[in-house]
C-alpha cells in the first residue's frame, strides 16, 4: 500500500508532510474539503470529494449566480439516477430533466462512458454496435431505452445500465 | 529638441494612441512632456488607488475618456469583501468640479451608487460613453437618470453587472429627442422592461450597431426590433422560447434573413432550442458568438448551430459541447483566435465536462488559436505538448481544472512538463493561469521560458517560495501576480521587494506569509500601499508579527494610504 501515499489527496504535494494549519474559522468549507490532508489512503481510487473551496472554481459570482437561478428555474427537482456500464469500475448519476429527448440522453451517455451506441429502430433495437442501453422499470423489468415515449419514460426509469457483448445484441431482436 | 513648434508636435502625437506609447513619449524631455499631456484625451488607470482623481485633473486637463479598475481580479471569485473599496464617486465628483469635459467612462470592478451616476448624468454635457463591466452598487434608478439627462449618449454598456432591479421605467426615461445610440447592452439586467419604449427608442436610433437585450425581453420583441433594425453588428438575444410553427417564428426568420451585418451574437438567456434554424442565415458571417449563458443549447442542436458558422474567430461556450462538440469546432471554425469554455456544472458530478480531449482536437484544428480559458474535467502533460506545438501563437492560456490538485490521471505525474511546454513554445505569451497538480518544477519553467508574462495566477500549486522566487527573478515584464493557496512564505516575499514597484499589483492568499514580513515590504519599500484584508478580525487580538496573513494585497502608489478602506483592511 506504499503507492497509496503519494497520491493521497491533499494540499500539500505528494513527498511532503505539509499540511498547512489554516486557522480561519469562517471559512469552514476548507475544512470539509477531503483534499486537506485528513484523506484516506483507502479513498485514493474513488472520485474526489466534491466540497466546495471558496473561489473556487475561478467564476465570476454573476455568471455562477446566473448557473444557480437557471437550475432553480427548472421545473421542480431533478431525477437523479444511478448509470451503470458492464465493465466500469464505478457507477455514475445522471440527472434525467436535463436532457431533451432520447438521443440528447444517449449521446450524454456516449460522452460519460466513451463508446458508441447503434442507431435506434423500433424493429431491431439498437444496431451497428456492441452496446445496448437498458433501463430498470417501476416493475422491476429491465427494457430497453427508446421504446416509451421520452416524457413517460423519465418517469418510469429507475436505473439505467448499458449493456455489452451478445447479451446486449441479443435484445430487441425478435424479442 | 525643440526643432519644430508645439503644433507640429501635437499633430504628431496625435497619431499616437496606445497609452503605453503616449506613456513613453511624455518621458522623453520636459517639452515633450508638456504638449503631450495637453493633448491627452484618453488615460487608462490599472489600479484607482495608484493615483488620486485631482492629480489626474492636474495632468490632463483635456481629458475627454477615462477607464478605471478597481478591486483586484480575485474579487470575481468572492476572495474580496464586497465594501473593500473601489468608490467611483470621488472620481465623479472631483471631474464635475473641475473643467473636464468628460465624454466616456470605462469602469471595472468599481462600486458604483445611483449617486454617482446622477451626479455623472448632470455634470458633462457631453457626456458620450458609460461602460460598466463587473461593477456593483446601483439600480436602475441611476440607469434613469442617465438616460434622461445625457442628451447626446451613444453608448450605454452593461457586462455583468450586479444591479438592483427596480423594474421597468428606466428605459421609458429616454426622451423622444435621444436619436444618438449607437450601443445599448442590459442583458445584465433581471428585470421587465417597458418593450413599448424599447420599440420607440430602437426605432428613433438610426445609428444603432449593437443592441444586447435581457432575459425579460420575449421573441416576438426580438423580431420587431430586427425589423427596425437590420443595420445591427452585434445582437444579444434574450429570450428565445417559441413554438415553431407559429406566425411570430415565421416573421423572426424573415427578419433574421434582412440583417445581413451582424457579425457577433450573444445571449440566448432563455432557450428553447427546438427551432435555432431561424438564425443560420446570419451564422456563416459570425465572428463572435457567445452562448455561454445558454445551458438548454446543447447536443445535437448545438453542433448543428456551429456546423454554419465557418468564420468564427472567438467562441464562448459551456462545457455541455463536450469533447465531440469541440471536434466539430475543429472541423468547422478554421479561422478561431479565441476560445472560451465555462463549467455548466461548477459543483456537479461532472457529467457535462470537457477533457484534454477537445483541447487537442481544437489545437488541431485551429491553427490561429492565440486565446483560451478552459474549464475542464482533467488535463495530461501529453495534450499540452500537443496544444503547445500546434499552437505556438497563445498570448492568453488559462487553464482550470475543476479540481485544483489532480495530476494527469494517465501518468499521475504533475503537470509541470505540459505547462512547461506552453511556455517554451508561446514566446508571446502574456497571461497565463495553472492549475492542476504542481510543483516549483513549472515555475522554473516560466522563469526561464515566460518573458513576455504580464500576468499570472497562481492556485494550489508549488512545494516551496523556490517557486515563487523563479518567478519574480525571471518574468522580467509580470504586472500582475496572484496567488492562492501556495506555501510561499516571507523568504520569497522579502527576496526582491524593489521588483513589486516595477509592477501594478501583488495578492497573496492563505500562503504563508507572515504580517512581520509584510510589515517588512510596507517599511522597505514606501511606494507601496501593503493592504492586510482581514475578515475574521483576529489581528486585533493577535498583533504578533509571526502571525500568518490571511489576505494580503500589495500595489505600488503615487498617492500613499488611501483613506476609505474598511476597518477590517489594515495599510502597513
Amino acid at each position: 500500500m506504499e503507492g497509496c501515499v503519494a497520491t493521497e489527496l491533499r494540499l500539500g504535494l505528494p513527498g511532503t508532510d505539509n499540511v498547512r494549519n489554516k486557522k480561519r474559522p469562517l471559512q469552514e468549507a476548507d475544512e470539509e474539503c477531503g483534499a486537506n490532508g485528513k484523506s484516506d489512503a483507502q479513498d485514493e481510487t474513488a472520485p474526489p470529494a466534491k466540497a466546495q473551496i471558496v473561489g473556487w472554481p475561478p467564476i465570476r459570482s454573476y455568471r455562477k449566480k446566473n448557473i444557480q437561478a437557471k437550475k432553480n428555474d427548472s421545473e421542480g427537482p431533478g431525477i437523479y439516477i444511478k448509470v451503470g456500464m458492464d465493465g466500469a469500475p464505478y457507477l455514475r448519476k445522471i440527472d434525467l430533466k436535463v436532457y431533451s429527448g432520447y438521443p440528447d440522453l444517449l449521446q450524454a451517455l456516449e460522452n460519460m462512458f466513451k463508446f458508441t451506441i447503434g442507431k435506434y429502430s423500433e424493429r431491431e433495437g439498437y444496431k451497428g454496435s456492441d452496446y445496448a442501453p437498458t433501463y430498470e422499470d417501476k416493475d422491476g423489468d429491465w427494457m430497453l431505452v427508446g421504446d416509451d415515449p421520452w416524457e413517460l419514460f423519465i418517469t418510469s426509469c429507475k436505473r439505467l445500465r448499458i449493456m455489452k457483448g451478445s447479451e446486449a445484441r441479443g435484445l430487441g431482436c425478435g424479442v | 529638441m525643440n526643432y519644430f513648434p508645439d503644433e507640429v508636435l501635437e499633430h504628431v502625437f496625435d497619431f499616437i494612441t496606445s497609452h503605453k506609447d503616449r506613456n513613453s513619449v511624455s518621458l522623453v524631455c520636459k517639452s515633450w512632456y508638456k504638449i503631450e499631456r495637453y493633448s491627452r484625451r484618453r488615460v487608462f488607470i490599472g489600479n484607482c488607488y495608484s493615483i488620486s482623481p485631482e492629480r489626474l485633473i492636474a495632468r490632463f486637463p483635456g481629458l475627454k475618456s477615462l477607464t478605471l479598475k478597481g478591486k483586484p481580479h480575485f474579487a470575481d471569485f468572492n476572495l474580496v469583501p464586497h465594501d473593500w473599496g473601489g468608490f467611483v464617486y470621488p472620481w465623479i465628483k472631483a471631474l464635475a468640479k473641475s473643467r473636464i469635459g468628460l465624454e466616456e467612462l470605462r469602469l471595472k470592478r468599481m462600486v458604483v451608487s445611483d449617486e454617482s451616476l446622477e451626479l455623472l448624468s448632470k455634470s458633462f454635457v457631453n457626456f458620450k460613453s458609460l461602460v460598466l463591466v463587473s461593477c456593483e452598487g446601483f439600480t436602475t434608478d441611476g440607469l434613469a437618470a442617465i438616460a434622461a439627462n445625457c442628451r447626446f449618449l451613444r453608448e450605454l454598456d452593461l457586462q455583468e453587472n450586479e444591479v438592483d432591479d427596480h423594474r421597468g421605467h428606466w428605459l421609458s426615461c429616454f426622451p423622444e429627442s435621444c436619436t444618438s445610440l449607437i450601443s445599448l447592452n442590459f442583458a445584465c439586467l433581471r428585470g421587465e422592461v417597458n418593450l413599448g419604449a424599447l420599440e420607440r427608442l430602437v426605432s428613433r436610433s438610426p445609428n444603432l450597431k449593437s443592441l444586447r437585450l435581457n432575459r425579460a425581453v420575449p421573441l416576438d420583441t426580438l423580431q420587431k426590433l430586427l425589423m427596425r433594425a437590420p443595420q445591427l453588428v452585434d445582437l444579444g438575444i434574450g429570450s428565445y422560447v417559441h413554438d415553431p410553427f407559429s406566425e411570430v417564428y415565421n416573421k423572426l426568420k424573415i427578419a433574421f434573413q434582412r440583417c445581413k451585418s451582424i457579425r457577433s451574437l450573444s445571449g440566448f438567456l432563455e432557450v428553447a432550442p427546438h427551432c435555432m434554424s431561424a438564425i443560420y442565415p446570419i451564422c456563416g458571417n459570425l465572428t463572435f458568438l457567445n452562448l455561454s449563458y445558454a445551458p438548454g443549447l446543447h447536443g445535437n442542436k448545438l453542433m448543428k448551430l456551429i456546423q454554419h458558422c465557418r468564420k468564427l474567430q472567438r467562441l464562448w461556450i459551456l462545457d455541455c459541447i463536450g469533447d465531440k462538440g469541440l471536434g466539430v469546432v475543429a472541423l468547422t471554425c478554421k479561422e478561431l483566435q479565441e476560445l472560451r469554455v465555462f463549467p455548466s456544472d461548477p459543483f456537479g458530478a461532472g457529467n457535462a465536462a470537457v477533457t484534454e480531449e477537445g483541447l487537442v482536437l481544437v489545437s488541431a484544428g485551429c491553427p490561429k488559436l492565440n486565446s483560451l480559458l478552459y474549464f475542464c474535467q482533467q488535463m495530461t502533460n501529453a495534450a499540452l505538448i500537443t496544444v503547445a506545438k500546434n499552437c505556438p501563437n497563445f498570448i492568453r492560456f488559462r487553464l482550470c481544472i475543476l479540481d485544483p490538485i489532480k495530476p494527469d490521471p494517465v501518468t499521475n505525474q504533475p503537470l509541470d512538463e505540459g505547462f512547461g511546454a506552453i511556455v517554451q513554445s508561446c514566446k508571446g505569451l502574456k497571461r497565463l493561469s495553472l492549475s492542476g497538480l504542481l510543483t516549483d518544477q513549472v515555475f522554473l519553467y516560466i522563469g526561464m521560458y515566460a518573458e513576455q508574462l504580464e500576468m499570472l495566477s497562481i492556485a494550489f500549486a508549488a512545494d516551496s517560495d523556490k517557486g515563487m522566487l523563479y518567478v519574480l527573478n525571471g518574468c522580467k515584464k509580470l504586472r500582475k501576480l496572484e496567488i492562492r493557496d501556495c506555501p510561499f512564505g516571507d523568504a520569497a516575499l522579502l527576496e526582491d521587494v524593489g521588483k513589486y514597484e516595477t509592477m501594478r499589483s501583488l495578492w497573496m492568499s492563505s500562503c504563508e506569509v507572515t504580517l512581520g514580513g509584510c510589515k517588512s515590504v510596507a517599511e522597505k519599500m514606501p511606494s507601496l500601499n501593503v493592504e492586510i484584508i482581514d475578515e475574521c478580525e483576529q489581528m486585533e487580538f493577535n498583533l504578533d508579527d509571526k502571525q500568518k496573513v490571511d489576505k494580503m494585497y500589495l500595489y505600488r502608489t503615487l498617492v500613499g494610504h488611501r483613506k476609505d478602506a474598511p476597518e477590517y483592511v489594515s495599510i502597513l
